[in-house]
């Protein structure tokens, strides 16, 4: 898919769009469940725990710790995918920016870096804290 | 009600082909439909049950079946990746035993690599209505790295290390060596694998599979029949599946799913993991296999990495001889799914037909796994115990 086309996927779909506007306004968000109390990954206007359809966006504080990572070497840039546990609970897929690729480690504290695209998309990256 | 001796696997048939850019897609399904009829000794006609997955073309069963112009009574199409071909004779056993049908095709195909397409570091082609597709896609993520991040936190939470994962290779080229049809049949050494590129940290080239075209079939019949033919008796003795992804976030990268399909299937069939003497395992990569061995009960978890070294994988040599035909790693790997030909090797090993160099002797239980999808993501997993008669 183009860059454009998965920007427009993004920003229209009615389940988590407010996930990637809020994304671009610097807001980092979580979907947690309002009747479990449980945060989860990817947002999900259904709770994936309880099946509670009363689940909410919460401000999420953009730290977390490494649970696991590689880096691409193939790429014609070499980049870090991880899984980042996030404070709040769930674990993401994610890149890692602004690093010592060989210093990366599991277990490694790291917050927030958002990544804006030409087109106006935010990523939500992370970097060594 | 259990599938145990409902069904037997009267025909395997294996592609000799791993470049087709002369033959169409539906055309390989067609040539390995009537190659493993041929094998059991039956005609299309008495085909009367089709399986297949993804690599079909088409809607379904729809577009083959009328290619091969085939009258069945019973379909299924089940996609679980690579490891739907495994689930499907377990789904044959199933419709043999409740009398869906009596013949059950089962094919695989397609030709990836002379249409070039993906090899692991290209990005996949998902469907983006896939709930998950942003927020991987989004970040990088190739079948490679996806596979290399479950290898990075077996290392940190077991110690595995690289050379214990590159024995798993050593182990495949020895047996590819005895294969006249596989892609890479030059024996490795573990120093050799080590010093191949790393794609994705910490998995090298050789720790990864080979892109091929080909496929393969299947005959599942029941045991009348199965007893009408002349073809050594390969008989269905259990089979699980199972489902394992990220939980709503709750990930876990260090087990797959064939922690639930194995015990399913080993309780069904009634043996332990000590009674298999031969193993398939799908093999996309090192770690993939060194996984499976731990869920499905050969070794401890984290000791996958003792229990692959020194070649105890290797026919003739260690304790639990694996994908003698050289496996994914290094004979071939169908339209990047894999499930297809463990079932046809280990039929092989059940009739005494492996190549002699490999063959295990008095091979009287098998086990098929197959992990198809992401094993850091979603993915099934089939297991098949299987025995000779």
């Amino acid at each position: 898919m183009s860059t454009d086309a998965v920007t427009a996927l993004a920003l229209h779909n009615p389940e988590t769009n407010a996930f990637w506007a809020g994304l671009i306004e610097g807001r980092f968000l979580v979907r947690r469940c309002e009747d479990c109390g449980e945060a989860h990954w990817y947002p999900r206007a259904i709770c994936p725990f309880c099946s509670s359809s009363r689940t909410g966006w919460q401000e999420a504080s953009g730290r977390g710790v490494i649970y696991s990572y590689s880096i691409m070497r193939r790429a014609k840039v070499p980049y870090a995918i991880a899984f980042v546990s996030l404070a709040e609970g769930p674990t993401m897929m994610t890149n890692i920016v602004d690093c010592d690729f060989e210093a990366l480690a599991i277990g490694q504290p790291v917050k927030l870096a958002i990544r804006r695209r030409e087109d106006g998309l935010a990523l939500p990256m992370f970097t060594p804290a | 009600m259990s599938i145990k001796g409902k069904a037997y696997i009267a025909g395997a048939f294996e592609h000799p082909t791993r470049k087709a850019p002369d033959k169409s897609v539906a055309q390989l399904h067609a040539e390995v439909a009537l190659g493993a009829l041929a094998d059991a000794g039956l005609s299309k006609d008495d085909v009367d049950g089709y399986f297949c997955a993804g690599d079909a073309p088409g809607t379904g069963p729809l577009s083959m079946l009328e290619y091969m112009n085939l009258k069945v009574r019973h379909v299924d199409s089940t996609n679980i990746g690579g490891s739907s071909y495994i689930a499907h004779v377990a789904h044959a056993a199933q419709a043999i035993a409740l009398g869906k049908c009596n013949v059950a095709l089962i094919t695989l195909a397609g030709r990836p690599r002379s249409d070039g397409s993906s090899t692991g570091a290209a990005p996949r082609r998902d469907n983006p209505e896939q709930p998950d597709f942003l927020w991987e896609s989004l970040f990088g993520m190739e079948t490679l790295n996806a596979y290399a991040m479950c290898a990075m936190r077996h290392m940190y939470e077991f110690g595995t290390t690289s050379e214990q994962l590159a024995w798993i290779k050593v182990a495949a080229s020895h047996h590819a060596q005895h294969n006249p049809n596989a892609m890479l049949r030059n024996l490795v050494t573990v120093d050799e694998v080590l010093a191949s590129p790393v794609i994705a940290d910490p998995l090298h080239r050789l720790d990864s599979c080979v892109v091929s075209d080909g496929g393969g079939a299947l005959i599942v019949t029941k045991p009348e029949i199965a007893r009408s033919l002349k073809r050594p008796l390969v008989k269905v003795m259990g089979a699980g599946e199972a489902v394992k992804h990220q939980s709503g976030g709750q990930v876990d990268l260090t087990y797959s799913a064939a922690v639930r399909s194995g015990a399913i299937a080993f309780e069904e069939a009634g043996v332990r993991p000590a009674d298999i003497k031969y193993v398939s395992l799908y093999d996309s990569f090192t770690i993939t296999v060194l996984v499976q061995l731990e869920d499905l009960g050969f070794c401890r978890k984290g000791e996958g990495g003792r229990f692959v070294a020194d070649g105890n994988l290797i026919s003739g040599q260690g304790r639990l001889p694996f994908n003698t035909d050289g496996g994914g790693l290094c004979n071939n790997h169908p339209v990047h799914r894999g499930g297809m030909t463990k079932v046809i090797e280990a039929v092989r090993q059940l009739r005494g037909e492996a190549h002699p160099a490999v063959q295990v002797p008095n091979c009287d239980v098998a086990l098929a796994h197959g992990t198809g999808g992401l094993i850091s993501m979603r993915h099934g997993g089939a297991t098949l115990i299987m025995e000779r008669e």
